[in-house]
């Protein structure tokens, strides 16, 4: 600071009048600044349409306005017409109230008041009256009559709750919450509601529907009964010739592929990083695959090699006059297909955990004289004994919650996934038991779930220290190395036959019966003709794709950005009940997709939610779903980048937001080109929730898979998965070399750890 | 005009979290342009108790007034407060003079007259030429005067730190802590500091708050710290001190006759009654002799010697108990087995209240 003399007998130049702004704001009471919330609560309510609009109709949405469908609460509640829409006058009179009030005490005990009442008061009518009167038969005894009738919320409806919520946040930010950051209280109110809304509500419906017989009234004697039923936990398979219950069969597939995926991941992970193998690249493929793998591709890809007509079959036959079978159609068949599929999410889970281990820690076993293989089994595999447990418990929830594998390949082998979509869509439709089936799915991948969350998912990183520590990892004793070998090279060149069939099976004919080349199954999905109007997509499949990434390209950025938001408030901000908050968010993750599915028909199909049929509905299932992915990457960047970041912003004046957007995001920006691309893929590859929720308008690309292989179009169903694969292949590739020139150029100085990493 | 600096106000603030609490009962007042020191050892409240000046943590109760207005509920961003922290904290994606514009551009400042504060502060510390290095590319004192200025371009009611010397290496510190001093004079601020280094906290601040277990445990100037120590915990933390028992015979006023082993003192009492008390002996306010040196001298045989090239410390036994000395003489070394005398000079011990 030698320069301070130069200046110091200058005094400093005085400030213009007009640069106050550069000042911080202090005044005290202007922290949280209601006006503007209060002013669109206000909008919404008086102005906006309050009900959800059929804009497929021939009428005109808004004819009538104010009154009419298109009419808005204050319209409606004055003439008559839903009376009950008035009341909401009262909490918006009081959050005014408090807006006015010059006292901050009372100000902000007004607005969580009339925030709180204001929520509870929109939702109860919402939930009161429905589309055939009240809701509930003691209401409608209790009134008399069959009641008003009214149809899901709209955008008025919507804006109102959500600015409701905020004035709740904001009375609560001016209470000294989460430190008075109005921003943060917010942003932690959306993600808590959007979650209560979106995993909690649609759960607790299938709850609620199992206890119910399919009219409606509490039934808990058939409750009972269906959740002991004798389909369902049966054991006849151990004394007789009978087949178990599916929940048996469901647990047995899960636990054999659990253990088969972990000894196959474990194999590749140590042939990774412990050996010489030549052709790891490989092993990095390996890693990419299941992301971007429709989960039923495989099981299409074994049919056509191993099914009656496969090409394996027919050459098996030819040759060696084994006779043609139905094998692969059962529990071989699922077995084999989810190994495939889920040995990759193994090996990514053991590959961390097997480099985590310090070299150091081996080097001094074998500077203590012990040999490699007891290094091995009395260091090496007792530190990687938690991933082990993971990703056992990866692949039991993996497979318990796969859906396109045995809906393909199943046969008479039922596991809980396809009998709950049967239940739900085939002929003898049973909502109820659906649900109760759903209850015990859901039930099993919570304890997994839970497991995993307590027993191991603290350990398993343990050996991961912050420092960078030299030292080579011992190689592998020889005995280990071989039997990696002989366990890994066979499966690996068995997955790579599949996917070289996957990619050619769409330019022939028929596999296994006429190998002409052809180009008849990408012309009938993909063609493209020029009519009258110019180019016109005529091809089949076209309808599905479009749709397909126009709702991926929807869900991306939704995704990705609370995801990330969650993330951030996990890591940056200390408020009550974290830890459930936590919980919470990972815990949509391990639903099973096909609960998600059925648990939204049942939630969102009746006012005051009516989203089905929309392609609202798919994006919202895609973003919930896939959100804690987000979640992770960003816990996981953001922990390594110092807090006081975030605090030295935060004390030159800017607000959370802004330091959101200036400092964090800009540090982030890896997580967030992963999360967009995560989220992206998973929604163009996602089967089993979207199944229940297509619609003729929104089909997706995997449902349209999947109806051709149900109809026996093998030939267009192996084409599209193909287009698919590359398509996002190349999307993968494309991002990632974006990603990494990033990486090159400015986040080279956060990493340096001088700057980033307190001390 | 520059703005005047404000005075920061605690009024019975603690913190908790959870069942821990942080910082207890705790009040105080910082006078406008003065810079005072929160002092004690690590887990004492004192770097919570400066994150609830700056609004990085909400109080659990009392209040808490900056320039007389209250603060309590304030976020940070919302508080004319800044601070430099003790990783420097910089925007690694950001230049030096990006770095320091930041404060202003949030505010709304047009980029061009923000850049031209932003220059003007860079100035102040030193560091014109590097407005366009990245962060990463200075050295670890380059990158704590980009924080100075970053802090200093809002020209806040008050400008905090945390332990800033922490992460330079041992000679660079006496200067930046000299810098920063001289900083704060020119500049009129009230400068709020956190260090667990005591020398350090003698040496730039106008008074010292002493914390303890997260309450206060004494608050001064330097001089009445080191001179008035107000308890045996204070007495040890600033300066090292031997504390030994004595015995006060004669209350004589505001003085009294203490009487350790042999030696008789005339001492300020310091509310002290008549019976056994604690007394701290700095380490320099005793001398070695060779030969017996007045009455006031023990017997003693050395233990320890260290040479430190400016001073000698020695550890010494005698019918005192053990006693650590500090000669800063140009005295020959007593070897360990040398039977020594200590002198006692009256300067440098205290009684202790209490």
């Amino acid at each position: 600071m030698t320069a301070i003399t130069d200046v110091a007998g200058r005094p400093t130049r005085p400030r213009a009048a007009g640069e106050g702004s550069g000042r911080k704001r202090r005044s005290g009471a202007e922290g949280v600044r209601s006006g503007p919330v209060l002013l669109v609560a206000w909008i919404a309510y008086a102005i906006l349409p309050w009900y959800w609009l059929d804009l497929s109709g021939s009428a005109h949405p808004l004819a009538g306005y104010p009154v009419g469908p298109g009419g808005s609460a204050l319209a409606l509640g004055v003439t008559g017409r839903a009376w009950w829409l008035l009341p909401l006058l009262v909490p918006l009179a009081i959050a005014t109230a408090g807006w006015r009030s010059a006292d901050p005490q009372r100000r902000n005990g007004l607005l969580v008041l009339g925030g709180a009442l204001g929520l509870l008061a929109t939702l109860k009518q919402g939930f009161l009256i429905g589309l055939k009167g009240w809701s509930f038969a003691w209401l409608a005894a209790l009134m008399g009559g069959p009641g008003p009738t009214q149809v899901g919320f709209g955008l008025g409806a919507g804006v109102l709750l959500y600015a409701f919520l905020l004035l709740v946040c904001q009375g609560l930010a001016g209470r000294g919450w989460c430190r008075g950051d109005a921003f943060v209280v917010g942003a932690v109110g959306t993600v808590v509601a959007l979650i209560l809304l979106f995993v909690f509500f649609p759960v607790s419906t299938i709850l609620a529907s199992a206890f119910q017989d399919n009219a409606g009234h509490l039934a808990l004697g058939e409750f009972a009964a269906k959740i002991t039923d004798q389909s369902v936990w049966g054991l006849d398979c151990v004394t007789g010739q009978l087949r178990c219950g599916v929940a048996w069969n469901t647990v047995f597939l899960g636990l054999i592929v659990g253990v088969a995926t972990t000894a196959l991941g474990l194999a590749f992970a140590l042939i990774a990083t412990r050996t010489r193998f030549r052709f790891k690249g490989a092993l990095r493929l390996l890693s990419i695959l299941p992301i971007i793998t429709p989960p039923f591709v495989i099981g299409l890809a074994l049919i056509l090699m191993f099914g009656r007509s496969g090409a394996v079959t027919a050459l098996l036959s030819e040759w060696f006059g084994v006779p043609r079978s139905r094998w692969i159609y059962g529990l071989p068949g699922i077995f084999i297909a989810q190994v495939l599929a889920f040995t990759p999410i193994a090996y990514m889970v053991l590959v961390g955990v097997v480099q985590g281990i310090s070299p150091s820690l081996e080097e001094a076993s074998q500077t203590l004289r012990a040999s490699r293989w007891t290094t091995f089994r009395t260091l090496t595999l007792p530190l990687i004994r938690p991933g082990l447990a993971n990703a056992f418990l990866l692949g039991f929830v993996e497979s318990l919650a796969d859906f396109g594998n045995p809906l393909v390949l199943g046969g008479n082998y039922e596991v809980l996934s396809t009998k709950i979509f049967f239940a739900v869509v085939g002929a003898a439709t049973d909502q109820g038991r659906a649900a109760v089936l759903s209850i015990v799915l859901l039930g099993f991948t919570l304890l997994a779930f839970w497991a995993q969350q307590m027993w191991v998912g603290k350990k398993v990183y343990v050996t991961v220290a912050g420092k960078g520590d030299a030292g080579l990892p011992a190689p592998l004793p020889r005995r280990v190395a071989w039997a990696c070998y002989a366990t890994a090279v066979p499966w690996a060149l068995f997955t790579a036959v599949i996917y070289i069939l996957i990619l050619v099976g769409g330019f022939v004919r028929s596999l296994g019966r006429d190998y002409t080349l052809t180009l008849d199954h990408y012309v009938a999905g993909f063609r493209i003709e020029q009519g009258l109007g110019g180019w016109v997509f005529s091809g089949g499949a076209w309808d599905s794709f479009f749709a397909t990434v126009e709702v991926a390209a929807m869900a991306a950025p939704l995704t990705a950005a609370i995801g990330l938001l969650t993330g951030y408030l996990l890591t940056r901000q200390r408020f009550a009940g974290l830890r459930a908050f936590e919980f919470s968010t990972l815990l949509s993750f391990a639903i099973p997709g096909t609960v998600i599915g059925v648990s939204y028909i049942l939630a969102f199909n009746v006012p005051p939610f009516e989203l089905t049929g929309t392609a609202l509905i798919l994006v919202i299932c895609f973003v919930f779903r896939n959100m804690p992915v987000g979640v992770r990457s960003a816990v996981a960047t953001l922990s390594q980048i110092d807090k006081s970041l975030d605090e030295a912003s935060l004390t030159l004046g800017a607000r959370s937001w802004t330091t959101i957007r200036l400092v964090v995001a800009p540090l982030l920006r890896p997580a967030i080109m992963a999360s967009l691309v995560y989220s992206f893929v998973r929604a163009m590859t996602a089967v089993s929730a979207v199944i229940f929720l297509v619609s003729a308008q929104y089909n997706m690309a995997t449902t349209y898979i999947v109806g051709r292989v149900e109809a026996g179009e093998f030939g267009i169903a192996i084409a599209y998965s193909s287009v698919l694969i590359v398509v996002m292949l190349v999307a993968i590739v494309g991002i990632e070399a974006l990603v990494g020139k990033r990486k090159l150029g400015r986040r080279e100085t956060a990493a340096s750890p001088a700057v980033a990493v307190g001390g | 005009m520059p703005k005047a600096p404000a005075s920061v106000e605690f009024r019975s603030v603690s913190k908790r979290y959870g069942l821990v609490t942080a910082v207890d009962d705790v009040t105080f007042t910082i006078e406008p342009g003065t810079l005072v020191t929160l002092l004690g050892p690590s887990g004492c409240g004192k770097t919570t108790t400066l994150r609830l000046i700056a609004g990085l943590e909400m109080a659990s109760e009392g209040q808490i007034l900056i320039g007389g207005a209250d603060v309590t509920r304030l976020s940070a961003a919302d508080r004319d407060v800044s601070m430099v922290f003790q990783s420097y904290a910089l925007f690694p994606h950001m230049s030096v003079i990006e770095n320091v514009a930041y404060g202003p551009t949030v505010q709304g400042v047009p980029k061009a007259r923000a850049r031209e504060m932003a220059a003007e502060k860079i100035a102040v510390v030193g560091l014109s030429g590097l407005e366009n290095r990245s962060p990463s590319e200075l050295s670890g004192g380059q990158q704590q005067r980009v924080a100075v200025a970053r802090a200093l371009v809002l020209e806040p009611q008050v400008l905090l730190f945390d332990e800033p010397l922490s992460n330079l290496d041992a000679k660079l510190r006496r200067r930046v802590r000299e810098d920063i001093r001289a900083l704060q004079q020119q500049l009129n601020l009230t400068v709020a500091y956190v260090t667990h280094d005591q020398e350090e906290a003698l040496a730039v601040s106008d008074r010292i708050i002493v914390m303890s277990n997260a309450r206060i445990a004494q608050a001064g100037t330097p001089r009445d710290l080191y001179e008035q120590p107000a308890d045996l915990f204070v007495a040890d933390f600033i300066g090292d001190a031997n504390i030994l028992d004595g015995v006060l015979e004669e209350e004589r006023g505001e003085r009294g006759l203490i009487r350790l082993g042999p030696v008789a003192l005339d001492l300020a009492r310091r509310g002290a009654r008549s019976g056994p008390v604690k007394l701290a002996v700095r380490p320099d306010a005793m001398a070695i002799t060779a030969q017996p040196n007045g009455r006031a001298s023990v017997e003693g045989v050395v233990e320890h010697s260290s040479y430190l090239g400016r001073s000698l410390e020695y550890r010494i036994s005698s019918p005192l108990g053990e006693l650590f000395v500090v000669d800063n003489g140009r005295a020959a070394v007593h070897p360990p087995g040398a039977r020594i005398h200590v002198g006692f000079s009256e300067g440098g011990i205290v009684v202790l209240p209490g």
